[in-house]
């Protein structure tokens, strides 16, 4: 599609749509919002890139290899956040009780593990939606060739 | 005569639903019985165990962590499915 | 018979809770169309959701957002939580549906279940 007015308009609109994102995901222990919110958000973001312009454009920003390093990372980081608590000698995913930083309730460095947790599991959540709406949009694409 | 029976069976859960919702507790009255100690405990101690503001967030990763991690695994298995079924080759 | 309609009406998101559900497992049972089945599962879903997160409302209650110094009612946030996984867990059975049906429409030619059936039936 070869619109001026949607090209600009979103090109213009999502570097806010992504850090609107971003603030709901580092803000998931202290506002309403958290990983998988705010990964769809960004994940919605990249979406709306890819429809207003083309869709080779949009998987240059994020390719493939990319897409599985995120997909697998998340879950990897979280299970190993996991085990730490399992080496700190207590129950597997124990967060304040296995040593992590308390800090002060209220102010973003705090709450333990809970705030990587939710960056892993939110850039898992973005990059899933992004890579099943590329390989639905590319088998459609090739039906029809 | 398939939609006959289709509207019968329809009706009939419909009515069992509607009467169970005519018998149920009042909608948010502060002394249903859902409303009993556990969630007040989540409310006093939360902060505290946690370090977490927003309560949801905490018992989603903390006291919920293993739960969000086979959540976590859910997905990724529904998109290893997905992609295996959309990029086999079919004859 | 004005009792039980005045706790119908108190109650009533439960009662569009139930309508939903109804609505969707209509269209899950009478149209043929797959993506329609799809669609039907999902209303399904929103009514679960919505009947799960109306339970837990209290009257006067905020979201259970902590403020320091404030002394105020919080809402049940248990159901809620619950509710956050069963969404995650619905979108991922819809984005598996979705790619089934597309192996099936590049295969068969069609999206209607009860002629795909007569495809596979006439086959030898």
């Amino acid at each position: 599609m070869e619109d001026l007015i949607v090209r600009t308009i979103s090109r213009t609109l999502v570097p806010f749509i992504q850090v609107y994102g971003l603030y709901i995901i580092l803000h998931g222990h202290l506002t309403p919002g958290g990983s998988f919110s705010g990964g769809a958000v960004l994940g919605s973001s990249m979406i709306l890139f890819a429809l207003s312009f083309n869709l080779e454009r949009g998987a240059k920003k994020l390719s493939h290899d990319a897409s599985t390093v995120l997909e697998c990372g998340g879950i990897l980081i979280f299970a190993m956040l996991g085990f730490y608590g399992i080496l700190a000698g207590t129950n597997f995913l124990t967060n304040l009780k296995a040593g992590f930083y308390p800090g002060v309730p209220g102010e973003f460095f705090s709450a333990g593990f809970i705030i990587f947790i939710t960056v892993a599991l939110a850039f898992k959540v973005a990059s899933t939606v992004i890579t099943l709406f590329y390989n639905l949009i590319e088998t459609e694409g090739e039906a029809h060739d | 005569m398939r939609l006959v029976i289709i509207l019968f069976f329809l009706a009939l859960i419909g009515f069992t639903l509607v009467a169970t919702v005519a018998e149920m507790p009042l909608y948010g009255h502060p002394e249903n019985p859902t409303n009993n100690e556990v969630p007040e405990r989540f409310i006093e101690k939360g902060t505290e165990e946690t370090g977490v503001m927003n309560i949801i967030g905490g018992i989603l990763v903390d006291y919920r962590a293993f739960d969000t991690l086979g959540e976590a695994t859910v997905l990724f298995v529904a998109i290893a499915a997905a992609l295996s079924a959309l990029k086999a080759h079919s004859h | 018979m004005i009792e039980v309609a005045l706790r119908l009406f108190e109650n009533k998101y439960f009662l569009v809770a139930m309508i939903l559900f109804i609505i969707g497992f209509h269209t899950l049972l009478t149209h043929s169309n797959l993506i329609k089945k799809v669609i039907g599962m999902n209303i399904m879903d929103t009514a679960i959701f919505l009947f799960f997160v109306s339970i837990g409302y209290v009257d006067g209650a905020v979201a259970p957002i902590i403020e320091p110094g404030v002394e105020q009612a919080y809402i049940n946030p248990l159901p809620t939580v619950l509710i956050l996984t069963g969404i995650v867990v619905a979108v991922s059975v819809t984005a598996f549906a979705l790619s089934l049906i597309v192996k099936l429409y590049e295969s068969y030619g069609t999206l209607d279940a009860e002629e795909i059936m007569r495809i596979r039936s006439n086959e030898p």
